[in-house]
């Protein structure tokens, strides 16, 4: 009894030496000097300033100034409005914001509830809202499910084809660009099927937003 | 459902059971105390290791002395994990280890979150990037990821040594065992799985978390931390428990499809390759391969039901108007909580992989799988972790169901009940008895205490009303039983206002039946498997007659998927028609 207490306490603390300390610096040691920029999470800047990274979905919304000239709030959270020059990533329900990426959560939105059936309603609206001026033959038929969905991570930094390619028309019209410019745009930041087989392909919206703003720019 | 979808549930199948072979025969080598080729680099530390704890991995330890020692290490870790969390923000801890300043969350939660990670469970209440330091999260949470799962696999191994063993009661020796599950099995695979899920994308650094500007002009605050190294032995390990609060969907957990794919066949790699090593050890392949058709066809049953229940969508996106088949450009589905990388059939095929076995990662919400889709995990569970498992614990807890057709199977023909040799007599089929019942016994009662309870209903989410509230709190007991640690995420049991606890409570109902449903379904049922092999380990072997049952063959494999398949129903059944059945059955929104 005494003998299996102290070898408990023993195996603990080495252990956890070994496991906790020694394996993971190990791994980090490692880590950051043979791949830095994924190990520290595919930084994105843009002249010099952090605009967000890679793997993690952002909300293209802006601020909606009130008529004070400040941003409004609504219970502590800032008022926003999709800014249709940009593709839009999936609906998102973190707390404290669309893509909060300090606090990610699921939605938790079964599906018999008719809170599910609601959101969905709500989104389908917007999308309509949104898109509908600039592509006349969508209706809800058309709508892929990714865009009126929240994802399991709500920071989905992707988006399904289809989606973008309704959302092309709008980004066209809104820049004065063609609809084949805006979606070889779109298939150049499409990451296809994990091996060619496995998973569905997706738009990494993020970064087609922003080559958007490089060629708009150019111009 | 699309050809790829099919393709990947099929293709991934097929590279398991290539990688499981070969494993498991190295693993039995291990076990055995054979030469690998590893034995060059890993004799030294392990001899090294066995120095310092002063232990001689040859001195043979009988059931009752194996099981002491595992009770007093797990018991060791549960206190100094306890201390770690509750000490998180203490002035010895260095502030780049803590660079966000967290304070400990209360102790009730503590209590829920220790009592998980020492059994392997790793259902979390918490949210971890809200919740714990990166300290925390290194030498408390990952050294359990680790030990945890050693735990489980040396109790299989145990038993099989009980099995097969001829020369008395000995079952070998917990600390040996485990200095080489974590020197020879473990360690290795996690190294290298690290590796590679950093050059996939998966983050590992102890940076505070990022401010990005984005630009539409909003800022964006991005968690960080060292996670590719918890990350591997969270899946290789079965445990589970996300580094992030959203688990295996995070992007920086599981940044792609091809992670996706590879974190699947780290949680199911062990337990398949425990089949095998089973089959080596007691001397007969076949008996392995037996067990291991069983387990892949149940697994393969699950998937199909699970995918195409996703595909179909679900009731609510129906009533909003949404069409969910497969369109040129979207793979359609129930795609709310799921991410676009995996999508449905990456997400039906994890969430498969994880409630067969103990692992309970997800990368996806379970709480918004469709009626039929959300009833898969509930099945898998209700199975108790037989088809695969945990790492080991899916071994031992199928070998007692082996032991109860052996029985039936007897029965059937009226003989003596023989396996491998062994008669069977009524004190193994008593304690394989009591073994697989337990947890099931464990997860209806806390769920009962918590449907009828005004403390256990405070836990279920404001948005679940009707059947949906009883699934998600049956669904948390039944996995906190089965150490399994997925959930209907809905169900709470820690109000947290403010990112770093300040001003954060737990639910005490919640957290302390759950805490002592994870416990006791966790070292009871080792004790009975244990029990089992000290009984048989004892027991002179007498050669197979003609009327001897074969527990190789394919008769066998439908006796003992008809046996899994009854005691999982007959013990769930009602329960489970209150909940996921009536809402796979029925249109109707609450």
């Amino acid at each position: 009894m005494r003998r299996d207490i102290l070898t408990s306490v023993i195996a603990i603390v080495v252990f956890t030496i070994l496991l906790g300390l020694v394996y993971p610096l190990f791994i980090t040691g490692v880590s950051q000097v043979a791949f830095p920029g994924n190990a520290n999470g595919q930084k994105i800047y843009v002249n010099g300033k952090l605009v967000g990274s890679k793997l993690i979905g952002q909300s293209f919304s802006s601020p909606v100034i009130g008529k004070n000239g400040k941003p409004e709030e609504k219970e502590e959270e800032l008022v926003t409005e999709p800014d249709a020059k940009y593709f839009q990533s999936r609906p998102s329900a973190t707390e404290g914001g669309a893509y909060n990426a300090a606090s990610s959560t699921f939605s938790n939105r079964g599906p018999n509830d008719k809170a599910t059936e609601e959101a969905d309603a709500e989104n389908i609206k917007a999308y309509l809202e949104l898109n509908t001026p600039y592509d006349p033959t969508l209706t809800v038929a058309r709508i892929p499910v990714d865009a009126v969905n929240t994802s399991g991570s709500n920071l989905d930094p992707e988006i399904s084809q289809a989606n973008a390619w309704i959302q092309a028309h709008r980004i066209a019209a809104k820049r004065g660009l063609s609809l084949s410019t805006v979606n070889g745009l779109i298939s150049k930041y499409t990451d296809s099927r994990g091996l060619g087989f496995s998973g569905e392909p997706g738009v990494n919206v993020l970064e087609l937003n922003l080559a958007l703003d490089r060629l708009t720019r150019g111009k | 459902m699309t050809f790829s979808g099919w393709a990947t549930i099929v293709l991934f199948a097929v590279i398991l059971t290539a990688l499981a072979m070969p494993l498991g025969s190295y693993m039995a080598k291990v076990y055995t105390g054979k030469r690998v080729f590893l034995s060059p680099l890993l004799g030294g530390p392990e001899r090294a290791l066995y120095a310092i704890l002063r232990v001689d991995p040859k001195q043979q330890q009988d059931w009752k002395a194996y099981a002491k020692s595992l009770l007093f290490f797990s018991l060791a870790g549960w206190l100094l994990l306890y201390a770690i969390l509750r000490t998180q923000n203490a002035f010895f801890v260095p502030h780049a280890l803590n660079p966000l300043g967290y304070h400990p969350a209360p102790w009730n939660v503590t209590f829920n979150t220790v009592s998980s990670f020492v059994t392997n469970t790793n259902w979390q209440y918490y949210s971890g990037e809200t919740t714990m330091s990166y300290l925390s999260q290194m030498i408390g949470l990952t050294v359990q990821n680790w030990l945890s799962a050693a735990t489980g696999i040396v109790v299989a191994v145990a038993l099989i040594r009980g099995i097969v063993g001829r020369s008395g009661k000995g079952l070998g020796n917990f600390w040996g065992d485990m200095v080489r599950t974590v020197l020879y099995l473990l360690g290795p695979i996690s190294v290298i799985g690290a590796l590679v899920l950093v050059s996939q994308g998966v983050i590992e650094n102890f940076t505070t978390y990022l401010t990005a500007h984005t630009i539409t002009g909003l800022t964006q605050t991005i968690a960080m931390g060292p996670v590719a190294s918890q990350e591997v032995i969270k899946e290789l390990g079965t445990n589970g428990g996300g580094f992030f609060n959203v688990n295996s969907a995070h992007p920086f957990e599981n940044p792609t499809a091809f992670t996706n794919l590879f974190e699947m066949l780290l949680v199911l790699l062990i337990p398949a390759s425990l089949v095998f090593a089973y089959g080596r050890m007691t001397g007969n392949r076949r008996q392995g391969i037996a067990i291991y058709t069983t387990m892949i066809v149940m697994f393969l049953g699950a998937v199909t039901v699970a995918y195409i229940a996703e595909a179909h969508g679900s009731p609510a996106q129906h009533a909003a108007g949404l069409h969910t088949h497969v369109i040129s450009g979207s793979g359609g589905g129930n795609m709310e909580g799921k991410e676009q990388r995996f999508g449905i059939a990456g997400s039906a095929l994890f969430d498969v992989v994880t409630t067969v076995t103990s692992c309970g990662a997800v990368n996806s919400a379970i709480e918004s799988f469709t009626g039929i889709g959300g009833a898969v995990p509930f099945a898998n569970l209700s199975a108790s972790e037989v088809i695969f498992g945990g790492v080991g614990t899916g071994l031992y807890s199928i070998l007692l169901y082996v032991l109860l057709a052996v029985f039936i199977g007897g029965l059937m023909v009226g003989r003596t009940p023989e396996w491998l040799g062994k008669k069977i007599e009524a004190r193994e089929i008593k304690l394989a008895g009591l073994g697989i019942l337990i947890t099931p016994l464990a997860a209806l009662f806390c769920t009962a205490m918590a449907t009828a309870s005004k403390g256990g209903r405070a836990s279920i989410s404001d948005l679940s009303v009707g059947p949906q509230g009883f699934s998600e709190t049956f669904y948390a007991y039944l996995s906190q039983a089965n150490n399994n640690g997925s959930a209907f995420a809905g169900y709470t049991g820690f109000i947290q206002p403010n990112a770093g606890n300040l001003g954060s409570h737990g639910v005490t109902f919640a957290d302390l039946l759950g805490g002592f449903d994870m416990l006791f379904a966790r070292f009871a049922p080792i004790l009975f498997a244990l029990a089992v092999a000290g009984s048989l380990a004892g027991k002179r072997v007498s050669p197979a007659g003609l009327g001897t049952m074969r527990t190789d063959n394919s008769t066998f494999v439908v006796l003992l998927i008809g046996v899994i398949v009854l005691v999982g129903a007959l013990t769930f059944f009602p329960a489970l028609l209150l909940g996921p059945i009536v809402q796979g059955l029925t249109g109707h929104l609450y």
